[in-house]
């Protein structure tokens, strides 16, 4: 088992025939069990093309009756990825993962808003992962998203980040010492996203071929100390962590639009604090996290 | 991306909230004569002259003075135009002041606090509102947190008139004036919205004599992902109050910050890049930037990330960490020493290289001949760079 998805999830990829939409899709079907996984494309200017193989249709929800599939990556550039975030909640779809990078902060407070609306009103819950996150992974069964693929070796440990490259520092870690990853999950940099590292945790925490859980975040926003205090009442499992940005100062936007400290309570050492306090390891030397890790287990 | 405080003030005009009559001015000939016209026009015989930059604190830096003649206009416009105005929020030389606002003086009887921000935790648009206004409100925050409403705002329903209606009376505003209030209000919220705002911050928002509600401050911040769509906005852009290494990374798609540190740091990622700044710092260094040169880092951006990070005169080494994924470890190793032979690199250089084809990236940093050290992991490369700047300075 793993978390969201598997071996067996089928993909629907909107803006598949875009440059990154096209590169990706390329590497996420070379990877594991992606030729079977990668089932559909969406663009209604090329609706009964095909590429790679995989058949194009005009929306979300052809493609989706056509096909079964439960899952979207989205590439669609800035403009129109909230737009596809919606086509893809209402296709009732189980999860839409956002590569896109970059998207209006008002337009992902209108579709997040509009997702829970739906919820709230008795509609199927679609999950969101993303924005301008990197996807994620369960080693050897299935990739969805910009990941390298063969840092990766399957095992079980949990990995979540905000952010990319710091997740794959993470799994490279890991895979170098003899941990595999049960799921890594990229949650995203941007101040409106969907899933949290609250929710990934309650994931790892209920799969049981997770063991134990890398958890990495950022300044700015209060989702790490969340997750911190949730995992302190229900987490069976020990996590490692790591906040980004000890040495980032205040009211600049370091990148990622997200990580940016506002008040006093989202510094890197405020968070760092809380995490001590709810159980985790934590560690200011990010080189460690998996070594760390094993000293655990 | 910030603006100006007269340029905020246009933009609440336009979406009818009421503001002070103020003209902007870039001389000290042009203020006095501001102040005449508003005279002439208004009656005006209190005028308030305001340094324009873009960090707050303005009034406590001595940027700005109440003028009750035109002597006194021309006397504080000369005094503050051109000064470098030092505030918690600017560097401790301060930002020059190349612009001024020459407003109308106000009959204060009550200063209150509103801002309008997007809040993470719920997904709503956040008003808050407060009846400690002209003070720090992050010191009001600290010391007396109930003084501070919040109400939270549905985007796809907007901000109704109950909502605004129980801030305007919270923050103690009189009946007679909660109406004015209450439209305020609303039409701050549309301005936020309608601009992809990420910050308005009104403070302090005022109460006349005449009991009419008003704008006496305007701070704004928007959101750099939605600049595509608003031209507008985008013409407030004042380069003269941004870091020029900011704004020459910005021309080749660099995220770059600049830091007080010694140790100049390129990093694909905005994670990794934090990640690498921290540990520089844990191994008894600081770092002078934060650049992450993104997912599709090629030898030309490589050799402008160098370049930008050179030009700063504090830097006495460079680390580079690289996690090559999508993009190739010998892409990377290509890209750095063409920089380090085009900048003629005279400070040490550490490089980390991790994933895709490391070990052909490492191969081409040594048949180089250059004098690249190579780490394995970043807390290694923090060591080199660090013993590495010691022995320089021995």
């Amino acid at each position: 088992m793993s978390i969201l998805i598997d071996k067996n999830t089928k993909v629907i990829t909107q803006g598949i025939t875009g440059k990154t939409g096209q590169f990706h899709t390329e590497k996420c079907q070379e990877y594991a069990n992606g030729k079977n996984c990668f089932v559909a494309g969406v663009n209604p200017k090329k609706a009964g093309e095909s590429i790679f193989n995989i058949p194009i249709y005009a929306s979300v929800k052809e493609a989706q009756s056509e096909t079964g599939a439960t899952v979207s990556v989205i590439y669609v550039p800035p403009a129109g990825a909230a737009d596809a975030i919606w086509e893809a909640c209402e296709a009732d779809l189980d999860l839409a993962i956002c590569i896109t990078e970059g998207i209006p902060v008002r337009d992902m407070l209108m579709v997040r808003n509009k997702m829970k609306k739906k919820v709230a009103a008795g509609g199927k819950e679609t999950l969101l992962l993303g924005p301008n996150c990197p996807g994620l992974i369960t080693p050897d069964e299935i990739k969805i998203g910009i990941m390298p693929g063969h840092i990766h070796r399957k095992g079980r440990i949990g990995v979540v980040s905000r952010s990319g490259t710091l997740t794959y520092e993470a799994v490279a870690q890991l895979t170098e010492i003899g941990l595999g990853q049960s799921s890594a999950v990229g949650i995203g940099g941007d101040p409106i996203n969907g899933l949290k590292h609250i929710d990934i945790m309650r994931m790892f925490n209920e799969d049981p071929e997770t063991d134990a859980v890398i958890m990495i975040g950022e300044i700015g926003g209060p989702d790490e100390a969340d997750a911190a205090l949730w995992c302190k009442a229900h987490m069976k499992k020990p996590i490692v962590g790591f906040i980004a940005g000890v040495t980032a100062p205040a009211g600049k936007r370091m990148g990622h639009a997200g990580a940016l400290i506002s008040g006093g309570a989202d510094t890197a050492e405020a968070k760092l604090a809380v995490m001590e306090d709810c159980g985790f390891k934590v560690t200011r030397n990010p080189s460690e996290m998996a070594k760390l890790l094993k000293a655990m287990l | 991306m910030k603006i100006h405080e007269y340029q905020g003030k246009e933009l609440l005009k336009q979406f009818g909230m009421t503001v002070p009559t103020g003209i902007p001015c870039f001389s000290v000939d042009e203020a006095v004569k501001a102040a005449e016209e508003l005279g002439k026009t208004l009656g005006t015989k209190v005028w308030v002259v305001k340094a324009q930059i873009h960090a707050g604190g303005r009034g406590k830096g001595g940027g700005v003075k109440v003028a009750k003649s035109l002597d006194e206009v021309r006397q504080y416009a000369s005094q503050i135009l051109g000064m470098q105005l030092i505030t918690h929020q600017t560097s401790a030389t301060g930002q020059k002041v190349n612009r001024l606002l020459i407003e109308e003086g106000a009959d204060i009887k009550k200063e209150y606090y509103l801002a309008v921000l997007t809040d993470r935790a719920t997904q709503k648009v956040a008003i808050m509102a407060s009846s400690e206004g002209g003070m720090d409100i992050e010191e009001v925050a600290h010391a007396t947190p109930e003084k501070i409403l919040k109400e939270f705002i549905d985007p796809l329903v907007g901000v109704t008139d109950q909502q605004a209606l129980l801030l305007a009376q919270g923050i103690g505003v009189p009946a007679a004036s909660q109406a004015d209030a209450v439209q305020q209000i609303k039409a701050l919220y549309t301005c936020y919205m309608e601009t992809d705002a990420s910050l308005a911050e009104i403070n302090p928002l005022i109460l006349e004599g005449s009991g009419k509600i008003k704008a006496l401050d305007a701070k704004f911040n928007f959101d750099p992902n939605a600049l595509f769509r608003h031209p507008e906005i985008v013409a407030y852009r004042d380069l003269d109050e941004e870091d020029p290494a900011e704004i020459e990374a910005s021309k080749f798609d660099l995220a770059y910050i600049s830091l007080d540190g010694n140790i100049g740091c390129l990093v694909n990622g905005a994670g990794l890049a934090m990640a690498t700044m921290d540990t520089i710092k844990l191994f008894g260094a600081e770092p002078a930037n934060f650049l992450d040169v993104g997912g599709g880092a090629t030898t030309e951006k490589v050799t402008e990330a160098f370049k930008i990070m050179l030009k700063n005169p504090a830097v006495k080494g460079i680390l580079v960490n690289i996690f090559g994924g999508i993009m190739k470890c010998d892409t990377i190793a290509n890209g750095v020493v063409t920089a380090a032979r085009e900048t003629h690199l005279s400070v040490p250089l550490v490089v980390r290289m991790k994933g895709t084809n490391e070990d052909l990236g490492k191969q081409i940093l040594k048949d180089s001949g250059l004098p690249i050290i190579s780490a394995d992991t970043m807390a290694d490369a923090a060591t080199k760079i660090v013993a590495a700047l010691r022995q320089e300075s021995r």
